[in-house]
């Protein structure tokens, strides 16, 4: 049961003041549904911290702040590319609260956004460290122990083409994901090179797939190859049973999925 | 445990109260404050009965903590009439049949309301997209959609 | 487009009708868009207490101990409920019209039968400190082995799931361990037949979903009166079982509902306000029982899973001689409405077709799932979604257009129904010609020049000349009421009926009885009622226009328990 809510002024602050006792809240969408439900900790932190809001241009890149939220997102000039991702997430509501920071620790089916962070390749600023941005991939799977992110920066791809997002649900236009596929496909003379596709709800967070980087490496995005990736697509994934679809129907539609984001990439 | 006293503005009018720690927006609105017009469907976020705008976005009341509308503008669905002149969405609502328990209504009408504040000639789309949040049971949402339509059009029947 | 048209039923329209046809606004909808409609929680009290339940995790258990102290202790909380601070622990919501023996208590004692099932209920302060106690209350449970499936549960040896029925089967009109329906004779019917056509339908539970939880809010009013602002779809049926379970007289109880925001059939049994009233009287305090969606979704009652057996002896020309049902509710731990669901859908059987041999033997069969209760169709969505699957199967093995098979088989205003009722206002074959019509389907001449009001009765509108009969399933030393004895006697006040063993006789055997003593008669009329104790036979088939002035008083008294749940 909550006893108290704090309010600190930098995120810094924020992160000294947690502990075992004590959750952190942005948006509070996930957070305050355990609260609700009486099964979360005793402390509540949130921060007031401004530079949380920011969303700074930087030649190829963005530095996005944690509690950047998705309708933020959508609506931002810059960021067309992230406007499919951010759009995707919940109603309209839960996009006017939910946030980018909180988006990376939402246990599954949840993350859409972090699965496109992880296919761009961002790093992660945690707070109160001077150290460099971590890649969110290690973020991902040491979320819990990490700390708390203060931003993330974001390379901004040179064509809009090279960034493909899809997200599977059951319910249209609002709905949990099935699965969701983020693929960021940089290409050079009509070659992809370094490839980075990411699945989500495949498995007990963002994942990459890398045997489909592997096989679109070096290659055009033609049918031959989308169909290869496609054959491979869940290896290396661990997708989980929940209401919304078994791991067999997972396995089973990922490579369909998969292929059809590719194929939509392809006609750019 | 201390309450915290909330100053916010309601409706229009300054409104304070005190919340429980880690009481939400809904709980004290509704008993705090006074306002039954926001609901409880779920307090999951994913009903939408409880929406209400802040600073005149929308936010659901039950997935945001009530400290966090300290010094802001929070309108519900009980705000929309302007003394005995109903809001045209609410017209709208009454000539094309948009409600049969009623319970989903006042947050159907504030994801509504949100809309047409910022896009007065939204297309079909639009519109459900807005009210994508907000689950009705019982109506089937055509008729919810062609009120908002309606009401955009400036005429109370569809 | 849908027309509504003129020809049909043109002997019974009215036509000074004021409202249908245009359009018009709902007596109640300026509530609803200013949000000042007033739900059961739309209503403040000071100091108002919150009531939260202490669940089983477990689908069946044994109840060692159940220990509160610490929970007592905690911040916030005012008093703990156990099974029994209840003054009538055990119920059964259609003991009030006289049906059914009690079998659910409102918080156990002894067992759980089903994963959700209350055993205490903490009143608080706030309602986080009411759930923060409810996690500190330690129940000592005995897992026992449990049971989900209908056929699992009635095979020998199963776990007895509700103490009161013990072979997990509800009894019929104390008599019999499912419900019969016997109309001519199936069996020398499949002898005769071109085609045997069988099938297994089975439909899961379903959640009516309505957008407010269930819940009640109960206040100590003047003159020793109790207030409850209760979300029920049936306030007497709510009144009347608070008044047993707190066993005080309905007169010192005001129950204020009517505005719900949604039901579907899910609020028609609600144990809310006997648990609030209870809160209010023992705190002398405001006290609100509420679920919040997650329990909506656990623990209330949805429409029951059904599965569904039907064999059908099917003609060359595609007409369907005989039709043979079994069908097993699950009606989860406890009775509430599926017993009554069963008697309806018997009544419907073998749905609006016209087939000379109908038999069926349906059981209500406990399992260790959600009790089930009311939804829209209820008693019939089930079996009609099975009786459609298998219409689309018969048309296949005779190889005849699905809508020209039902055309052929479809019922006559004059045919005699499997119930014992003439059928009237029947209206299926013109439906389908419009099917056929706006889905492009070319129909048969024949089914093209049918008629539901010409070739109907005569000898359609007959009762078979024979009817085989049989004591199969019998039970005796039950009493479930007097229901079945009914007959124009008044009703026996609600008692309460011991948990007597009951035994069942070792072989079923066939034993040829006159068709008066048909054990079947659902939802019957009360001269028809009465007529099943004496040897007169059924009355003969009436014509369609005679039986519209008919009284129908018995019928009225089931019609009330389905009215319920329109809404
Ligand atoms: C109805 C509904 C629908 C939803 N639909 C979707 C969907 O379609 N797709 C989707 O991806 N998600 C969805 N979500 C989940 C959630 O809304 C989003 O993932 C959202 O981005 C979470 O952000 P938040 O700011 O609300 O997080 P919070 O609830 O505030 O926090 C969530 C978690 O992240 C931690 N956290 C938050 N910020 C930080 C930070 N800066 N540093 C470290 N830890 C932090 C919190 O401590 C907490 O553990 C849905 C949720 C609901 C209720
Ligand atoms: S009660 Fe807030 S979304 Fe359902
Ligand atoms: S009118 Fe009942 S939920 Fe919408």
């Amino acid at each position: 049961m909550i006893q108290s809510v704090e309010t600190h002024a930098t995120i810094a602050e924020a992160q000294r003041a947690m502990g075992a006792d004590a959750i952190y809240m942005a948006g509070g969408t996930l957070v305050m549904r355990d609260v609700n439900a009486g099964v979360t900790a005793t402390r509540i932190v949130r921060s007031s911290d401004p530079v949380l809001a920011d969303i700074r241009l930087s030649g190829d890149g963005v530095t996005i702040g944690a509690g950047v939220t998705m309708a933020m997102i959508a609506v931002h000039r810059d960021l067309t590319f992230l406007a499919p991702v951010a759009r995707s997430v919940g109603g309209p509501q839960i996009r006017n609260m939910a946030t980018v920071g909180g988006n990376l620790f939402a246990p599954h089916p949840y993350g859409d956004f972090a699965v496109a962070m992880l296919a761009l390749g961002a790093r992660v600023s945690v707070a109160g460290q001077s150290a460099a941005p971590r890649p969110i991939a290690d973020v991902l799977r040491e979320r819990g122990r990490i700390g708390l992110v203060a931003s993330v920066q974001v390379p901004r791809p040179q064509a809009p083409a090279d960034f493909g997002f899809l997200k599977a649900s059951r319910i249209k236009p609002k709905g949990v994901s099935v699965l969701s596929i983020a693929a960021y496909l940089p290409r050079q003379g009509g070659r992809i090179r370094g490839a980075r596709v990411a699945f989500g709800a495949m498995g007990p967070m963002p994942l990459q797939a890398s045997a489909v980087e592997r096989v679109l490496d070096g290659q055009s995005l033609d049918a031959a190859t989308i169909t290869r990736a496609a054959q491979v697509a869940v290896e290396g994934l661990d997708p989980p049973t929940d209401p919304l679809a078994t791991t067999w129907y997972r396995r089973e539609v990922a490579g369909v999925h998969l292929k059809r984001l590719l194929e939509r990439m392809a006609r750019g | 445990m201390a309450k915290t006293p909330i100053v916010f503005v309601l409706n229009g009018a300054e409104r304070a109260s005190f919340a429980e720690p880690g009481q939400n927006l809904l709980e004290f609105l509704r008993r705090g404050v006074g306002d039954l017009s926001p609901k409880y469907g779920c307090g999951q976020g994913t009903c939408g009965a409880c929406t209400v705008t802040i600073d005149g976005q929308t936010h659901l009341a039950c997935l945001t903590l009530a400290e966090s509308v300290t010094g802001r503008r929070v309108q519900t669905a009980a705000g929309l009439a302007t003394g005995a002149t109903l809001h045209p969405l609410q017209e709208a609502f009454m000539e094309n049949f948009a409600a049969q328990c009623g319970y989903c209504t006042p947050g159907m009408l504030i994801s509504a309301k949100a809309l047409l504040d910022r896009n007065p000639n939204p297309s079909r789309e639009e519109v459900v997209e807005a009210i994508s949040g907000n689950i009705c049971r019982c109506t089937g949402y055509e008729p919810i959609i062609e009120a908002i339509l309606a009401a955009a059009k400036g005429r109370a029947r569809a | 487009m849908i027309e509504f048209r003129k020809e049909f039923f043109a002997d019974e329209r009215d036509d000074n009708l004021n409202e249908v046809g245009k359009p018009t606004r709902r007596q109640d909808i300026l509530g609803h868009v200013t949000g000042r409609s007033p739900y059961f929680d739309d209503h403040l009290f000071d100091g108002l207490l919150h009531i939260r339940c202490v669940r089983s995790p477990h689908h069946h258990a044994r109840i060692r101990r159940i220990d509160i102290a610490e929970a007592q202790s905690m911040p916030g909380v005012v008093r703990v409920l156990v099974g029994r601070d209840v003054p009538r622990n055990l119920n059964t919501l259609l003991s009030l019209l006289d049906f059914g023996i009690d079998d659910e208590p409102l918080l156990a004692e002894t067992k759980v039968a089903y994963k959700g099932e209350p055993v205490a209920a903490i009143i608080a302060e706030t309602e986080a400190q009411a759930r923060a106690a409810v996690a500190r209350v330690r129940v000592d449970w005995d897992v026992r082995p449990h049971v989900l499936d209908v056929e699992e549960a009635i095979k020998p040896g199963a776990p007895v799931v509700c103490e009161v029925y013990q072979t997990n089967k509800f009894i019929y009109h104390g008599k019999y361990d499912h419900q019969k329906l016997r109309y001519g004779d199936v069996e020398a019917a499949f002898a005769r037949a071109d085609h045997i056509v069988e099938g297994r339908y089975q439909m899961s539970p379903i959640e009516q979903a309505p957008i407010e939880t269930c819940g009640a809010i109960a206040a100590p009013e003047v003159n020793d009166r109790y207030v409850c602002y209760t979300s029920t779809q049936a306030l007497f049926f709510s009144l009347g079982t608070a008044a047993k379970m707190l066993t005080m007289p309905s007169n010192r109880l005001h129950f204020i509902g009517g505005t719900v925001g949604g039901g579907f059939g899910g609020k028609v049994d609600s144990l809310h306000e006997p648990i609030a009233i209870l809160g209010a009287m023992l705190t002398g305090r405001p006290c609100k029982f509420a679920w919040d969606r997650e329990e909506e979704m656990q623990v209330g009652a949805p429409r029951g899973a059904e599965r569904w057996y039907i064999k059908d002896g099917v003609a060359r020309d595609g007409r369907i001689l005989a039709r043979k049902f079994t069908g097993y509710f699950d009606s989860g731990a406890y009775t509430r409405l599926s017993s009554y669901a069963i008697i309806k859908g018997v009544g419907h059987l073998p749905g609006p077709y016209t087939i000379p041999n109908v038999h069926a033997d349906v059981y209500c069969v406990f399992t260790n799932r959600t009790p089930a209760t009311a939804m829209r169709g209820f008693g019939i969505t089930g079996v009609d979604f099975a009786i459609e699957a298998h219409m689309d199967k018969v048309a296949e093995a005779v190889g005849m257009n699905p809508i020209d098979l039902r055309i052929l088989n479809s019922y006559r205003d004059g045919d005699m129904k499997a119930h014992r009722r003439v059928a009237k206002n029947t209206a299926l074959i013109e439906c389908c010609q419009v099917v056929a019509d706006k889905a492009g389907i070319a129909l048969q001449a024949s089914s093209r020049a049918a008629s539901s009001l010409r070739d109907g009765g005569g000898e359609r509108g007959r009762l078979p000349a024979h009817t085989a009969l049989d004591q199969k399933g019998t039970v005796t030393g039950i009493d479930t009421g007097g229901y079945a004895r009914k007959g124009g006697a008044p009703g026996r006040p609600a008692q309460p009926v011991p948990m007597p063993g009951y035994s069942m006789p070792a072989a079923a055997t066939a034993a040829p009885r006159p068709p008066a003593q048909t054990p079947a008669r659902p939802a019957a009329t009360a001269a028809s009622v009465a007529s099943s104790q004496s040897t007169t036979p059924p009355p003969p088939p009436a014509q369609p226009a005679n039986t519209t002035d008919r009284p129908r008083q018995g019928a009225m008294r089931f019609s009330s328990i389905s009215g319920l749940r329109r809404r």
